[in-house]
């Protein structure tokens, strides 16, 4: 079994191709970024009013724990009957996936905006308010550097959650690395399946990879020191 | 220069943190604002940059009010230093302090410049300024609050207890650092503080506050020991007053002369406690010749006690009497010995001026 | 009948559902505690130790359901598919927790606990581990409601529970059994965050005790 798999894997015409594994890659990337990109346009504006404000705090922390129990392959499903028929062409696949990943991405970047905010120096705060900031700029230069770190953190377990439902979501027909796996069992290739798990573990691990160093690059050093202090 | 015009601060709840305050802080020097926690010291300081608006009267700075300016303009033009320091922890050292003279809109160049200079006047060194603020011990990160006050040559600093989260050898450092600073820069600073012994050495004024936000007494600190104005004022300034206000009352001592010895010197049995000195007449230490007599050996020497410099208050020249293993407290005028004083000698002295209570 | 599916399946459903989710919950449980402890204890082993139980949870849970039969030489739809899956999942989750959670126990506490003459191994025991509960079962309540969610997927690989729900109301074009199980998982998960809320209260009756005055 592990040397079929192994031989479907080196397989040039695996990779090759519109149906080979790059492709589906991009595919499955390009659907992965987009959603993250809405989810991240909702929730860090959102976020930041409420760090900044504490308003609002009480439903986000709610809103969020009720989101997690909410079984996202029930809610593709839901999605994709009440919209394909409404819908027609790619779109129509694409449109409740992308949806449901929005809306399974929105808790964690919301809270880790929210709780990098809060979590920024009472003292710092004050501080900026006393040497003249206006609200603006204490939003901009103090509070959203020093709520990086968590911010990023929210991002990258959203974008874990994403990669991996993006996968399953195969299931309701849209492109992606998810294709090996429901194909493969259709076709009983397990070999098809086995491959296709190993190409998106590692997909979700070098993704998570790539944004824990630019985690790195966009946060201050003197936040890193702080934490090691 | 800070006019409050019966200044009230109500809060919606009901409770007053400050009932009716009018009082002047002087052009120059340091205000202390001192008093219990819930005196509504602290809310009168932060009503002058409008961190906090008051529900009535009004704050004069240079006869302008405060009102009338835009809040974060006003504060820009006002220094502020707090007790955690509140540095932007990322953020070097340089760039929190060039925050202010960018703010208002100077040139790179010359906000780096300003806080470069900032940085030198507080004591910190180029190296430190590139570091990030958790790099530096607490004391440092308070300079380095303090620099980012002063780095726009604001005519006023306020500081909200700037000293109370270092440790007390840090705290007297920081205590002489800003007092030097305020007499080189001439700035008005204005601190407020809730220990009396803290406003009382760094104060020119000081306005001691009660609870429920009235102005219990504003005076020099050596009045505010002397007469302090009414029976709270009297116990918040605490138990030896008579014994601290010693510290205010520059008194005429004259030493006695005092024959010192040198290492080695030879100096027979019976002439009990001898001051022993090098050639430059700076003093080393007390040896006892009473029982046995010989040459001073180095090892023999007794730790001194505190020196009294011509000129200091009549407690360190008390204390000087008070420490000695001699009993005679050891005067010295540029490092040279000029004389000894014994406890008794202070006292007369003292008496002399008329002053063990006003 | 519920939504076109039959009282008794949904029972049926639900109780697999829990086996699926709980069992690994309390196995992850376990096996963090130990781990936990190690990098509290040796503290140059807490950043790889919860990197590396990180890395786990980047792997999607359809792949490591459809990976493990080949790791482990078991049949596709084996049951231990998902246990083994769900066990690393919350020991992913808990790893971290733990160590937090005795991270989290003052020093002035274990301190005066060693100075007394506990010995290390009752120190954890009957100090840290306690002061430890309330963190523990902070994260043993996001591992749990993220268990029951996950569980779900099996049902993609043929493995019966709840999420059976989800894929034939989704071949049958049929909202209705979708719906019922969106609506059992939510209670379970619901169900289970308030069990282990409760358990922490009943743990730490000291956190309750009014402030002395």
């Amino acid at each position: 079994m592990i040397s079929l798999t192994w031989q479907w894997l080196v397989d040039p015409a695996t990779w090759t191709g519109p149906g080979g594994i790059i492709s589906q890659s991009i595919t499955h990337l390009r659907i992965s970024l987009v959603a993250l990109l809405l989810a991240a346009l909702v929730a860090v504006p959102v976020g930041l009013f409420i760090g900044h404000t504490g308003r609002g705090r009480w439903l986000a922390i709610n809103l969020a724990g009720a989101f997690r129990a909410i079984p996202s392959l029930g809610v593709l499903f839901v999605a994709t009957l009440l919209l394909l028929p409404r819908l027609s062409g790619n779109l129509a696949f694409e449109l409740p996936v992308v949806l449901v990943l929005v809306l399974l991405a929105v808790p964690p970047v919301l809270s880790g905006t929210y709780a990098g905010v809060e979590a920024v120096d009472p003292a710092a705060r004050d501080a900026a308010r006393g040497v003249g900031m206006t609200e603006a700029q204490i939003l901009w230069q103090v509070e959203l550097p020093a709520a990086l770190p968590l911010l990023l953190s929210g991002l990258r377990s959203a974008m874990l959650q994403i990669i991996a439902t993006a996968t399953i979501a195969a299931i309701v027909g849209i492109g992606g690395l998810g294709r090996y796996l429901i194909d493969g069992q259709a076709s009983r290739q397990y070999e098809v399946m086995a491959g296709g798990a190993i190409v998106v573990a590692l997909l979700a691990l070098l993704v998570d990879l790539v944004m824990a160093g630019l985690q790195r690059l966009v946060v201050s050093p003197g936040l890193v020191v702080a934490k090691e202090h | 220069m800070i006019r409050f015009e019966s200044v009230t601060k109500r809060y919606p709840d009901g409770t007053t943190a400050v009932d009716d305050l009018s009082l002047e802080v002087p052009r120059g020097g340091i205000t202390v604002f001192v008093g219990p926690s819930g005196c509504g010291k602290t809310t009168s300081l932060r009503m002058i940059n409008r961190m906090v608006e008051p529900t009535e009267g009004r704050i004069l700075i240079n006869d302008e009010d405060v009102a009338d300016r835009k809040p974060a303009r006003l504060r820009r033009s006002i220094g502020y230093v707090i007790q955690h320091a509140g540095l932007f922890p990322h953020r070097t050292v340089l760039a929190n302090v060039m925050t202010v003279p960018t703010l208002i809109g100077w040139d790179k160049g010359r906000a780096r410049t300003a806080a470069m200079e900032a940085i030198e006047k507080v004591g910190l060194t180029a190296d430190q300024a590139s570091r990030y603020p958790a790099q530096l011990s607490g004391g440092q990160q308070q300079r380095v609050g303090v620099a980012r006050a002063l780095a726009s040559d604001p005519e006023v600093v306020l500081m909200d207890e700037p000293f109370s989260a270092v440790d007390p050898l840090v705290r007297t450092d920081l205590q002489n650092e800003v007092r030097r600073l305020q007499r080189e820069l001439g700035i008005t600073v204005v601190l407020v503080t809730h220990d009396i012994d803290e406003a009382i050495s760094l104060g020119d004024h000081v306005a001691v506050m009660r609870q429920g936000g009235h102005l219990a007494q504003l005076a020099s600190p050596g009045e505010l020991l002397t007469e302090p104005a009414d029976d709270f004022v009297a116990s918040f300034v605490g138990k030896d007053r008579g014994y601290r206000k010693l510290g205010f009352t520059e008194t005429q001592v004259e030493a006695d002369p005092e024959r010192t010895v040198s290492l080695g010197e030879d100096v027979p049995a019976g002439r009990g406690w001898v001051l022993v000195a090098d050639e430059q007449e700076q003093p080393l230490g007390w040896v006892d010749r009473q029982g046995s007599g010989g040459p001073v050996q180095e090892e023999e020497l007794h730790r001194m006690g505190s020196l009294a410099e011509v000129g200091d208050s009549a407690r360190v020249f008390l204390d000087a009497a008070l420490s000695a293993p001699s009993g005679r407290g050891v005067v010295v005028q540029d490092g040279r010995v000029v004389g000894t004083v014994t406890p008794e000698r202070v006292l007369e002295a003292i008496r002399a001026q008329g002053g063990s209570d006003g | 009948m519920i939504g076109g599916v039959a009282w008794s399946t949904v029972g049926d459903l639900l109780l697999r559902h829990i086996y699926l989710a709980g069992v690994p919950l309390l196995l992850g449980l376990l096996i963090s505690l130990p781990l936990g402890w190690l990098a509290t204890r040796y503290r140059w082993l807490a950043p790889p130790m919860i990197a590396g139980t990180g890395l786990l949870y980047t792997i999607p849970s359809l792949a490591l359901f459809i990976l493990l039969p080949l790791l482990l030489g078991t049949r596709v739809l084996d049951d231990a598919n998902v246990l083994v899956a769900m066990t690393l999942y919350s020991v992913a989750l808990l790893t971290r927790t733990v160590a937090d959670g005795l991270g989290s126990v003052p020093g002035a506490t274990r301190q005066a606990a060693t100075a007394m003459g506990y010995g290390e191994l009752r120190r954890t025991f009957v100090v840290d581990l306690p002061l430890a509960v309330p963190v523990i079962t902070a994260g043993l309540r996001v591992a749990a409601v993220s268990n029951v969610s996950i569980v779900s997927v099996a049902a993609l690989i043929g493995v019966s529970q709840l999420g059976q729900l989800f894929t034939e109301g989704f071949n049958r074009n049929d909202m209705g059994p979708i719906f019922v199980g969106i609506g059992a998982c939510v209670v379970l998960a619901l169900v289970l965050d308030a069990g282990i809320a409760l358990l922490s209260r009943v743990l730490t009756p000291w956190l309750r005790a009014g402030v002395a005055r």
